[in-house]
């Protein structure tokens, strides 16, 4: 017999224990609130914080002169035409008071002569992006804000608790219904604000930097609880992803810092360089922006000079043991366990779905347009546009989550109890208790799935392929039914897929639809059949869900918030 | 001919009433076991408990469990062209085939 639902009841609920969400925990904390945090996997480690090795952009002006509005010139350039501007400007504005945070936090900011160093990264116009050594500043963000949510009274954890659905009841939202994953038990989590803090979507992709977390859960939450997704087609791709030899206990997008140090060259099969035969050469330095790079090699490859395993080489030859064992000390050694000299052989590299721009709608207060509904993190559409300059996810991360917890803490504060109706659990408990009625293979469909956005929702696009992208989705979406797979027990991994699945169709369905209907090209966004950028374009769609059915429309920039 | 690595693999929920279950995987140099038992959970058997978040950087620190009796993180530990036997921590309490309770008590719901 399987147990009735539990409940659990809060101020404020968090879902995801990235950067956002834990800032989000310690500001509402901080501004009285009790605060219940919950992932769907190990609490800090589940998501993309604690997986990134590179740089935080910011202007702290400790490099070069600096100022906030510099920052934002290059995030609003780099974000051809599309970004909001108000949540831009907050990105860029409140940056440095975080990164202070985090500093005397203890994070560990690499220093030169006692001041923190700022690399130079594509795309900003100075040094600008802060960095923990050696490649370790996503594992010490993510483990400073642990350290800091465990002294932070009010703060439960509660990690193997996969949210399922949010609660609706009265127009608002009265939190969520999780899955405790370790007993297949439902869990209503009661709460007067609730923060949707889940990252990104690349798993929808077969070559990805993400964990499996990142299957889009907080989009399709939004979705399916009224609220709207913007910018849902401009996935961004990493153009260098390592690709063979397997490497394993390493970021795979770890080639980036390489290449601004040391300046790795890109060579097709032919051992040529090639990136200037599409109008962008990069000379000796490496300052390509990544949809131009991306852009190179997928067209090198189409053209049949690509490596044998479908990438381009990467090649450090040209550079001694000692220039790199100078730059990058224990890093060297970790790839010499995987096999790898890099002043003997290149390595192969492609675009591997990295970031999404898109996201939930949201004003810079982090609200939804549903209330009680705020969102934070990745999991926000609108900051970067239609492409994000390198080192601006995690600063978003820490500024939205930041102001996420503030404004939850506002609503919470001002109301007594949650609203609390068992009926908004309902469907949702009802479809957990199911157990399955025959048998679909769940890991081999999200495999299908993340071929079909691979092959045909990729960085280059056309109609033909999207199309039968939508048809696919379809299939799978007929295929996967109403029923979930596996039971109400104990770690359920078919179970898991299933309900994954059902936020990875819908997402996908919701990335593919929007780049359908954008007949243009821009930033990650490139339709072959559409090569131009139109000004008629400088629109953001926006998908809601009505009557079950997925809605988009054209909606104007809302850029007035960048004039102070 | 294609050389195989042989996964012989603890499954149940209770630790006194597993049985093993072997599956063959094809083999390919620099593949880690947990590449392995995502192959198994595609081409053999979806329902295969185990933990993992972040496949490749060695960052989630989920899917640890025994490897031929050493304790390693599946995703570092690299498949070999023979038999390998895979069991659950054996220091966790167990929740289901190669999932134990690795979360500390005050990072669990109701904890
Ligand atoms: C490999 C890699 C390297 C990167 N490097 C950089 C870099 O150098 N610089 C930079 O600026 N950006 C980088 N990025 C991007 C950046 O790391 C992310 O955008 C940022 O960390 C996102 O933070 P977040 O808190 O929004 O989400 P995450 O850190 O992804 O956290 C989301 C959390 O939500 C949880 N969750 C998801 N769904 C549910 C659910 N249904 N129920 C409960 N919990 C759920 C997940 O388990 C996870 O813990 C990188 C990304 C990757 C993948
Ligand atoms: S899968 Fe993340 S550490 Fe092994």
């Amino acid at each position: 017999m399987r147990a009735e639902p539990l409940d659990a009841e809060t101020d404020v609920l968090v879902i995801g224990s990235g950067a956002a969400g834990m800032y989000a925990a310690i500001e509402a904390a901080r501004a009285g609130c009790s605060v219940l945090m919950a992932d769907r996997s190990l609490i800090g480690r589940g998501g993309a914080t604690v997986m990134a090795q590179m740089t935080v952009a910011v202007a702290l002006g400790a490099e070069t002169d600096d100022h906030w509005r510099h920052h934002l010139d290059d995030t609003i350039a780099a974000g051809r035409g599309l970004c909001n501007g108000g949540l831009s400007r907050l990105l860029c504005e409140d940056g440095p008071e975080c990164i202070r945070e985090l500093d005397a936090w203890g994070v560990g900011w690499a220093r030169r002569n006692g001041r923190i160093v700022q690399a130079r990264a594509p795309g900003h116009d100075r040094p600008r992006c802060v960095y923990v050594d050696f490649l370790n500043t996503g594992p010490a963000v993510s483990k400073t804000l642990r350290t800091a949510v465990n002294r932070t009274s009010g703060i439960r954890k509660a990690g193997d608790l996969c949210v399922v659905d949010l609660m609706r009841a009265d127009g608002a939202i009265a939190g969520a219904v999780a899955l405790h994953i370790p007993s297949g038990n439902s869990v209503r989590l009661w709460a007067k604000a609730t923060i949707i803090a889940t990252g990104g979507l690349t798993r929808l992709y077969r070559r990805n930097s993400a964990s499996t977390n990142m299957g889009g859960d907080g989009y399709a939450l939004a979705l399916r609880a009224g609220a709207s997704l913007i910018d849902m087609e401009f996935v961004q791709f990493f153009p260098i992803g390592h690709l063979v030899p397997r490497l394993i206990g390493m970021d795979p997008i770890m080639w980036d810092p390489f290449r601004y140090k040391l300046g790795g060259r890109l060579l097709n099969r032919d051992m040529q360089e090639f990136t200037s035969r599409y109008g962008t050469d990069e000379g000796s330095k490496y300052v390509l922006a990544r949809d131009l790079a991306t852009y190179a090699i997928t067209k090198e490859v189409e053209a049949g000079r690509g490596s044998p395993h479908g990438g381009v080489y990467l090649s450090f030859q040209h550079r001694s043991e000692a220039d790199l064992r100078g730059a990058f000390g224990p890093v060297i050694d970790r790839l010499a366990a995987n096999g790898i000299d890099l002043t003997r052989t290149p390595v192969e590299v492609a675009p591997i779905a990295h970031y999404h721009m898109g996201g939930v709608l949201a004003d810079t207060r982090m609200a939804t347009e549903v209330p009680g509904l705020f969102v934070a993190g990745e999991a926000v559409g609108g900051a970067n546009g239609a492409n994000r300059l390198s080192g601006n996810a995690i600063t978003e991360a820490l500024v939205f989550g930041r102001q996420a917890g503030r404004s939850a803490a506002v609503r919470a504060r001002g109301m007594r109890t949650p609203v609390a109706s068992r009926d908004a659990a309902r469907p949702t408990t009802d479809l957990l208790a199911m157990h399955a009625r025959g048998a679909i293979n769940t890991a081999e469909m999200v495999q299908r799935l993340q071929t079909t956005m691979a092959d045909d929702v990729g960085p280059f696009r056309d109609a033909g392929r999207l199309t039968r992208a939508l048809a696919a989705i379809d299939e799978l979406t007929h295929e996967l039914g109403d029923r979930p797979a596996g039971s109400p027990g104990a770690f359920d991994m078919q179970r898991l897929d299933w309900l994954d699945l059902r936020n990875m169709l819908l997402v996908a369905r919701t990335v593919a639809q929007s780049a359908l209907m954008r007949t243009e090209s821009r930033g990650a966004h490139q339709r072959e059949d559409h090569p131009g950028t139109l000004t008629e374009w400088q629109v953001n769609q926006v998908a809601s869900l009505r009557g079950g059915r997925l809605n988009l429309k054209q909606a104007p920039i809302a850029a007035a918030e960048i004039a102070s | 001919m294609t050389t195989v690595a042989t996964l012989k693999v603890w499954r149940g929920t209770d630790p006194s009433a597993g049985r093993w279950e072997t599956y063959s995987v094809p083999f390919e140099a620099g593949q880690s076991v947990l590449d392995g038992l995502r192959y198994i959970r595609i081409h053999h058997d979806p329902s295969l408990a185990f933990r993992f978040s972040c496949i490749n950087a060695n960052a989630c620190k989920e899917c640890m469990m025994r490897i031929d009796g050493e304790t390693l993180y599946a995703c570092t530990a690299r498949l070999e062209p023979r038999e390998m036997r895979i069991a659950p921590l054996a220091n966790k309490a167990l929740v289901r085939d190669l999932v134990t309770e690795i979360a500390p008590p005050a990072e669990r719901f109701g904890g």
